[in-house]
């Protein structure tokens, strides 16, 4: 057994001495990208009516020559929890609208917000996007009737990412992204006030020259906060409770009322 | 100033709320209506998810209606017993009504039968009512004395078996129109979150016949406990009751009530039929337009659990 551990530990460093000879001596050090929230919840207070969020992070290794010509881009993307979302569609029949077509996506992010240092489309081509799945417009929507046309699927895969977009669950800050020196940047994500609650993850993707280099990540847990955390929680987990609760509320304002305001 | 709503999940404005509960109250206290038929619709229209205006409409009938139980109580204007037999009844059909809300929310049809069932149900209450009360209007400005309904006249609902006696109410009928009137009244108390006063209080009167003057506060009494009833089944099974707003809604609507039955003692019974009748015209005309206009978005998202 140990002798097994001994060789695979030799084998590593053969492996990784001679891979890292000619990286050294032809390439410079591969840049890196980290982030850090300053906060890891957001709370959700009675007064919330969204919340731009800040998110700092840094360069590793930057080259000076590229820094300068303003060659690196950073796009940084705050995903909410995914859920199944249903799209529904209203026809006309007999003159009244109705729901009738609908088509149900499977794990949706509730919310995708992002900011970037210059507009999508002048960050890297198309083609990468897609395969890093960035941007609202390249997200992937699992249909869970697979059996469905393509061009139902894409229909409402459209309405969907069109009515996140209006509701402001989507969004993109173009600009959102700024570098405070070569290697430090400060990062503005929009959080809407219907942001949904749970754990939402950042992720920041480094761009050198049009091409990917490099993603970090971090977690952050948004939260209703306090009084109305409360009220969720014992909503859904002493229904029966809450239920008697808001039926004895009424009774006590309806009786109140009458002593305060009594006018017979 | 805003608040959040934390089970609409969305920021309103407080004194919207508590200025749409006064003036619904102020008008209920006028009319002698729970005010449910106003309240749903407009929280509806104020972007309130369908499915959490009626599960918290229920909610705050039952302050309006018990402030305006309490009244009747020490007035003696209640019949307990006829209010109980009717409540035997709300009970069943507000259970069948639960089950078909759940049914039509999972169906994405939920907000459409809400539509139309308050389409059709203000629309021919309101209609009747205007007819009525017009042709009252009319009959007291001809200087014809009204026509009284005698209190012997019966029609086919007093040779109906199972007969039973309500003491308060100078009552003898049998038990089975009782019973499914109030189970009418259930079911649409928790489909549309509304008391039903609107169509008990004209049922009691002219379908059994019940002297006016016990009329509301019996129909108030049945109204708490199928909307209390409702509530609590909307909270355990769907999570939709708001207390934050229905204490909103609540605390604006036992103020105006107050107000709004002082003013109504200086109008004439016809005159107040005949405004109440426009109101719930209105409403119903404002439904039926949303029904037909095309909306600004053909789709909608919702959960799949939940609506």
């Amino acid at each position: 057994m140990a002798g097994a551990r001994a060789f695979v530990a030799a084998a590593w460093l053969t492996l990784s001495v001679v891979a890292a000879l000619p990286a050294m001596a032809q390439t410079p050090p591969v840049e890196n990208i980290q982030i850090g929230l300053s906060t890891d919840n957001v709370s959700i207070t009675a007064d919330f009516s969204g919340a731009d969020l800040t998110i700092f992070g840094s360069l590793e290794n930057a080259d000076p020559l590229v820094a300068r010509r303003g060659r690196y881009d950073v796009i940084v993307v705050l995903e909410g929890p995914a859920r199944p979302v249903v799209v529904r569609r209203k026809d006309r029949v007999l003159g009244i609208w109705i729901n009738l077509e609908s088509e149900t996506f499977e794990n949706v992010p509730v919310s995708y917000s992002v900011a970037t240092t210059r507009p999508l489309q002048d960050v890297t081509d198309p083609n990468s996007y897609k395969q890093l799945s960035l941007g609202a417009s390249n997200l992937y929507m699992q249909p869970a009737d697979a059996g469905d046309s393509p061009a139902t699927i894409q229909e409402f895969t459209a309405a969907l990412r069109e009515r996140k977009a209006a509701t402001g669950l989507y969004s993109e800050n173009v600009g959102g992204v700024q570098f405070l020196s070569q290697n430090l940047f400060r990062a503005t994500v929009r959080l809407a006030p219907n942001v949904p609650v749970g754990t939402h993850k950042a992720r920041a993707f480094l761009f050198k020259s049009g091409l990917f280099i490099k993603e970090s990540s971090a977690q952050l847990e948004i939260r209703k906060s306090g009084f109305e955390q409360s009220i969720f929680r014992v909503a859904h987990d002493y229904s029966f409770l809450y239920g008697v609760f808001a039926v004895s509320l009424a009774m006590l304002t309806g009786w109140l009322g009458r002593l305060v305001f009594r006018k017979d | 100033m805003g608040i959040y709503l934390p089970i609409a999940e969305i920021s309103v404005n407080v004194f919207v709320l508590l200025a749409m509960g006064a003036a619904v109250g102020f008008l209920s206290g006028m009319f002698g209506v729970g005010g449910g038929f106003l309240i749903t619709p407009l929280l509806i229209f104020y972007n309130i998810p369908p499915a959490i205006a009626v599960a918290t409409g229920a909610n705050q009938v039952i302050a309006s209606s018990f402030s305006g139980a309490l009244s009747h109580v020490k007035r003696g204007t209640l019949d307990f017993k006829l209010g109980g037999v009717l409540l035997a009844g709300g009970i069943v059909g507000s259970t069948a009504g639960i089950f078909v809300f759940g049914f039509l929310r999972r169906l994405g049809q939920l907000d459409l039968f809400i539509s139309l069932l308050y389409v059709v149900l203000l629309g021919t209450v309101g209609g009747l009512m205007l007819v009525e009360s017009v042709n009252a209007l009319r009959a007291t400005r001809s200087g014809a004395a009204p026509v009284l309904k005698k209190p012997g006249q019966h029609n086919w609902i007093h040779r109906l078996p199972l007969k039973m006696r309500f003491r308060a109410s100078k009552l003898f009928v049998s038990v089975i129109p009782v019973l499914g009137l109030g189970a009418g009244i259930g079911f649409l108390s928790s489909i549309m979150g509304v008391g039903g006063g609107f169509i008990m209080v004209p049922a009691l009167i002219y379908l059994l016949k019940v002297p006016t003057n016990v009329v509301i506060g019996t129909s108030l009494f049945q109204i708490i406990f199928t909307s209390a009833y409702t509530t609590l089944v909307h909270a355990t099974t769907n999570q939709t009751v708001d207390v934050m707003l229905a204490f909103l809604l609540m605390a604006g609507g036992v103020a105006g009530a107050q107000y709004g039955a002082k003013a109504g003692q200086r109008l004439r019974g016809e005159q107040l039929r005949a405004l109440l009748a426009l109101l719930v015209l209105a409403v119903a005309i404002r439904l039926a337009i949303d029904l037909f206009v095309t909306p600004p978005n053909l789709y909608s998202l919702s959960g799949v659990d939940l609506g």
